[in-house]
């Protein structure tokens, strides 16, 4: 189906099941606890596999003048050493169309490949790359992002236009009444996702079977096949579990490449793994940014004109721009509005997409603007939102397909007790802690991508539903049970959810909180196709029937299903496309972020103390789940607020912190009572489950929930992310 | 990492002779073993010591503690006697790593753990205490944790113990055994050495020296308090620590013990500091000379200049807290 019109009732609005919904434990839960779902690197298929290390280049930019490899070739182990110098030649394209490794002495960015030692042990591997001897011709590159604003372009050929405009924001911001104009940064973060980047690569004749940690396998696949230059069909990627991803396995990364180039020259299975260190440089990374918002209104904090700009770097040839500004086109009302986006050429690693690309780092900016702006009006920043509450998208002209972020923000400030909080900074003391609450709106677009499901009901009474879907770790595997159980009536257990082959029919992936939706849509329609064959067997309409306890019924007539399946079971296909609803409407998941921060008095140490998410997001399919994801998110919020940042050292191009000891996550001590709840929505213009993505809301806007809190709890107005203790030294109170 | 031998030391004595000989004395391994796989260390022998028997702690005939060099932090944070005698030392302790790395680290594993300093994990960047010559990339790049006092323009990298700072507070011997077989006691102040023009040289064991214990003299007088000052809750290293031993009656202090960490290469203290305390009214002009003479000479060197103040600010307020009555 397409998402052309607003659905209407469907039958999983009545859940007869009674399962859509419900809080139901993950049902991969217990392999996952007791060791038995493997993960790529765990897969163990075929001949003994070799092992693969990365050798990372040690320069950002330059020429590789010789690569002694000899003393690698006769180390313990070693099967293999691949160099430029035998590599395939292989397609090219951005880091979404082709991931070419080992093309030539150039190097482009620090940690780029440039060798691959492959051995009979990780071990001997890893201690073989070590006697990889490069020697290169360093030229000079541009590596940060602040000295090099004058080399930014608008950026062409990207997914989102870069600059929007409506009315004269110039004109308008000058003779406002009240401005506010402020420049926020966000810094470079990497993903930290729990399992690392990881591959076995096998050649069945001549075709590549890559069990690898990706989170778009049907996108995976065309990459490969592009960077290989071989048929798609010839590539088969398998992923059903995955350890975390946040965008940093969204395209194929330097692992499934190399481990497929040298399992073809080897004839036998490769396996390879990035260290942690490896993962900074060698994989993707969320770019810093450099964001000026302009706010102009009148006297009672009406938004006459609303400015957001942004700068963001990424790799020369590379166009992905980090979206800062757009979240700004929709969020707010406001006459006169413009938002740009420029892109700085930079010699460092791929900047790409990581968990909420665009609002993660944007609401940074706008939603510290925001409260920035409610204290000069002298209005609660509550208030100062409520008053600028759009009722259309103020820029598309097109309404919105549910919006209820003035429900959000009511219903969490009543629990949160957001009355108690002192408007004037500085003025709650709990012994050493200055304490502060602060309040940010979140928002997330809600995309749909096309995707495809197959669902066939077993003469067992088993229903098993196949795509090539990934599960990395939200709760796919748990919600699609739900949904087909409820379509098909079935209790839970009889459901069987075959994921993550590319042999199943294509399907959304995991990104951009779409994954639910898109392929929870295809699901649905499979089940409703299948629904009809079981309907006009049992000689009932299908519209009117329901379905549940394992038995179709229309009126006071019902039949068992299975009797209706025979010996050879009964399947049906069903797909999801977007469609003209994305572009009649304007489609966005909405919450409010609450923070209570505590600020030591003495050390400027920032501890969050508890917190709160109201959020909006159509049907929730598991609240089990949906709340994990949202709390989830918030504490990614919490680490972009506090801790989170990659230093890069311009003498080297490099992130100097590449390991988890000093690129700060937050871990248990950080995280003490966050909560986080969703309103009853149901949107009928996101798609037949009528929900929207929850994997990225809990991230927009926490961030800036905590800043705003740090602000009432001690006078510190930190506009340079992460807000770390030595940025809120010097506006502490003397010591007495 | 590099190939390289194991074997089981069977006894002290065959340690230090396989140590001196080339050898690598490995016991909880919770930093020579990350070190190893980066190729920041890569011994060719490693000498296991887990089996030795030093993982005792006893009381001494002076009334304090010997505490095995094997004992592991976890134990020596939960043993009813340091809890209650050497609080400083136990809260050290547990604001260390995590759980886990504590059940392993050992107390003189602890003592001999390298720095954190970024450029020293990596083996492709300069570093005068890795590579000998080759520079101190840290000098002028990100220096956020680096070292205020007693760095050198060789090398500003911090010592990242917390146990070592409680026990520089406590005065605390280190007890070893060289490869000749002959023991000695070094106190805890003499045991690293500042950078000066050999990084390399962290301390002033000798070759294949093993430690074999640590005492703690008898317990001090007065409150004990450990503040570490850290960019998150929990498993971080220190921007700024301070050990803490403070007698204070009636409105004056008697005596008062000071070590910092995060701030220099080792464990650092200032008598003098503790001497502008001694005898002196509880009061804020008090707090703000002692820490003028722990800060002087202190100087920073870009991304880490806030660790003066903040030095300066968190010793106030553990002496504030350490003498409210």
């Amino acid at each position: 189906m397409k998402m052309n019109t607003p659905v209407g009732a469907n039958a999983l609005d009545a859940e007869p099941q009674g399962v859509v919904g419900k809080p139901l434990d993950r049902v991969d839960g217990r392999l996952k606890v007791t060791g038995g779902a493997r993960y790529a690197y765990e897969v163990q298929q075929g001949p003994a596999a070799a092992y693969g290390c990365v050798v990372e280049a040690s320069i950002g930019r330059g020429r590789i003048t010789s690569i002694d490899t000899r003393a690698a070739e006769r180390a313990p182990g070693v099967v293999l050493v691949l160099t430029y110098a035998n590599a395939p030649e292989q397609g090219s394209g951005n880091h979404r169309e082709a991931h070419p490794v080992l093309t030539g002495p150039e190097v482009s960015y620090y940690g780029e490949p440039v060798a691959f030692v492959v051995a009979a042990t990780f071990e001997q591997a890893r201690a073989a790359a070590y006697l990889v001897h490069v020697t290169y011709e360093k030229a000079s590159g541009t590596y940060a992002l602040r000295p090099n604003l004058e080399r930014a372009r608008s950026p062409r050929g990207s997914d989102a236009s870069p600059d929007s405009a409506v009315g004269d924001f110039v004109v308008a911001f000058a003779a406002a009444p009240v401005q506010l104009d402020a420049t926020y940064t966000t810094p470079l973060q990497s993903h930290a996702m729990m399992e690392p980047h990881a591959t076995l690569a096998t050649w069945d004749g001549d075709t590549l079977v890559l069990h690898t940690a990706n989170q778009m396998l049907s996108q995976g696949q065309k990459v490969v096949a592009t960077t290989l230059k071989i048929p798609q069909e010839k590539v088969r990627l398998v992923s059903p579990f995955i350890g975390g991803g946040f965008g940093g396995k969204l395209w194929v990364n330097a692992d499934a490449i190399l481990a497929a180039i040298a399992s073809r020259q080897l004839k036998r299975p490769v396996k390879t793994a990035l260290t942690r260190q490896q993962i900074f440089h060698v994989t993707t990374h969320r770019s810093d940014t450099i964001q000026r918002v302009r706010l102009g209104t009148d006297r009672d904090g009406k938004i006459l004109a609303i400015g957001h700009d942004s700068f963001s770097g990424n790799l020369g040839r590379e166009q992905v721009f980090e979206g800062a500004a757009i979240q700004t086109r929709s969020l707010y009302a406001g006459a006169n509005r413009r938002t740009r986006h420029r892109l700085v050429p930079l010699d460092i690693p791929v900047a790409s997409s990581m968990r909420a690309p665009g609002e993660a780092v944007g609401l940074l900016a706008l939603e510290c603007a925001m409260d920035e702006l409610a204290e000069k009006l002298d209005l609660d920043p509550i208030e100062l939102r409520l008053r600028n509450e759009p009722t259309e998208d103020p820029e598309r002209h097109v309404p919105y397909s549910s919006r209820h972020l003035v429900a959000c923000l009511q219903e969490g400030a009543q629990r949160f007790g957001w009355a108690k909080r002192n408007p004037k900074p500085g003025q709650v003391r709990d012994g050493r802690w200055l304490v502060g609450m602060g309040v940010a709106a979140a928002t997330r677009g809600n995309p749909l991508m096309p995707s495809k499901a197959n669902v066939r009901l077993g003469p067992d009474g088993i229903a098993t539903v196949k795509m090539a879907m990934t599960d990395i770790g939200t709760g796919t595997y748990t919600i699609l049970t739900q949904i087909a159980a409820e379509m098909l009536g079935l209790p839970a257990e009889r459901i069987r959810m075959e994921l993550g082959d590319t042999l199943f029919p294509q399907a959304s992936g995991s990104g951009g909180s779409f994954g639910a939706a898109s392929s929870g849509s295809a699901l649905f329609d499979a089940c409703t196709g299948l629904r009809a064959k079981l309907a006009r067997l049992a000689g009932m309409d299908p519209d009117a029937a329901s379905f549940a306890d394992g038995r179709i019924a229309v009126g006071g007539q019902s039949r068992a299903i299975l009797d209706l399946v025979g010996a050879d079971g009964i399947a049906a296909d069903g797909e999801i496309e977007p469609g003209d609803t994305l572009k009649n409407y304007s489609q966005q998941s909405y919450g409010a972020h609450f923070a209570e921060v505590g600020v030591d008095a003495d050390t400027g140490e920032v501890r969050l103390r508890r917190m709160l998410g109201v959020f909006t997001a159509g049907r929730v399919l598991n609240a089990k789940t949906a709340r994990s994801q949202a709390i989830g998110g918030m504490i990614f919020g919490v680490g972009a607020a506090l801790t989170e940042a990659m230093e890069l050292d311009p003498r080297f191009g490099y992130f100097v912190n590449h390991d988890l000891a000093e690129y700060h996550v937050p871990v248990h001590a950080d995280v003490p009572d966050v909560d986080a709840i969703f309103l009853a929505e149901l949107d009928d213009k996101a798609n037949p489950l009528k929900s929207k993505g929850i994997g990225e809301l809990g991230i927009c806007g926490a961030g800036a929930a905590l800043a705003n809190a740090i602000y009432n709890a001690c006078g510190a107005r930190v506009r340079d992310y992460p807000i770390t203790l030595d940025k809120v030294l010097s506006a502490l109170p003397a010591q007495t | 990492m590099k190939q390289f031998t194991y074997e089981r030391a069977a006894s002290p004595e065959a340690a230090t002779a396989a140590a001196k000989a080339g050898g690598r004395i490995i016991a909880g391994g919770t930093n020579l073993l990350d070190l190893m796989k980066l190729q920041v260390e890569t011994p060719s022998q490693l000498i296991d010591i887990n089996r030795l028997p030093l993982d005792k702690i006893e009381e001494t005939p002076e009334g304090g503690l010997r505490v095995g060099a094997l004992v592991r932090n976890s134990d020596l944070a939960a043993d009813p006697r340091v809890r209650r005698h050497y609080g400083v030392l136990s809260r050290a302790l547990l604001a260390g790593a995590s759980a886990q790395l504590r059940n392993k680290a050992t107390t003189g594993g602890n003592l001999l753990q390298r720095t954190r300093c970024y450029y020293f994990y990596d083996i492709t960047k300069p570093c005068n205490k890795r590579a000998p010559g080759s520079g101190c990339a840290a000098l002028a790049g990100f220096n956020r944790i680096h070292a205020v006092l007693g760095a050198s323009d060789q090398c500003i990298a911090t010592h990242p113990s917390d146990m070592a700072v409680a026990m520089r507070a406590l005065d605390a011997k280190v007890e070893t055994i060289d490869a000749e077989g002959a023991e000695r006691v070094i106190p805890i102040t003499d045991l690293h050495r500042l950078p000066g023009n050999t990084p390399q040289v962290e301390t002033t064991l000798k070759p294949g020296e093993l430690i074999t214990a640590v005492t703690l003299p008898p317990p001090l007088p007065g409150v004990q308090i450990y503040r570490k000052v850290r960019d998150r809750a929990s498993y971080a290293f220190a921007l700024v620590s301070v050990a803490a031993v403070v007698e204070a009656e009636g409105g004056r202090i008697r005596s008062a013990r000071l070590a910092f960490g995060g701030l220099a290469p080792k464990p650092w203290r200032v008598l003098e500091a503790e001497e502008k305390l001694a005898g002196a009214t509880v009061n804020a002009a008090a707090f703000d000379a002692s820490a003028t003479a722990v800060l002087a000479g202190a100087h920073g060197y870009g991304s880490n200049d806030f660790k003066i103040p903040l030095a300066r600010r968190t010793l106030r307020a553990v002496l504030a807290e350490a003498t409210r009555t």
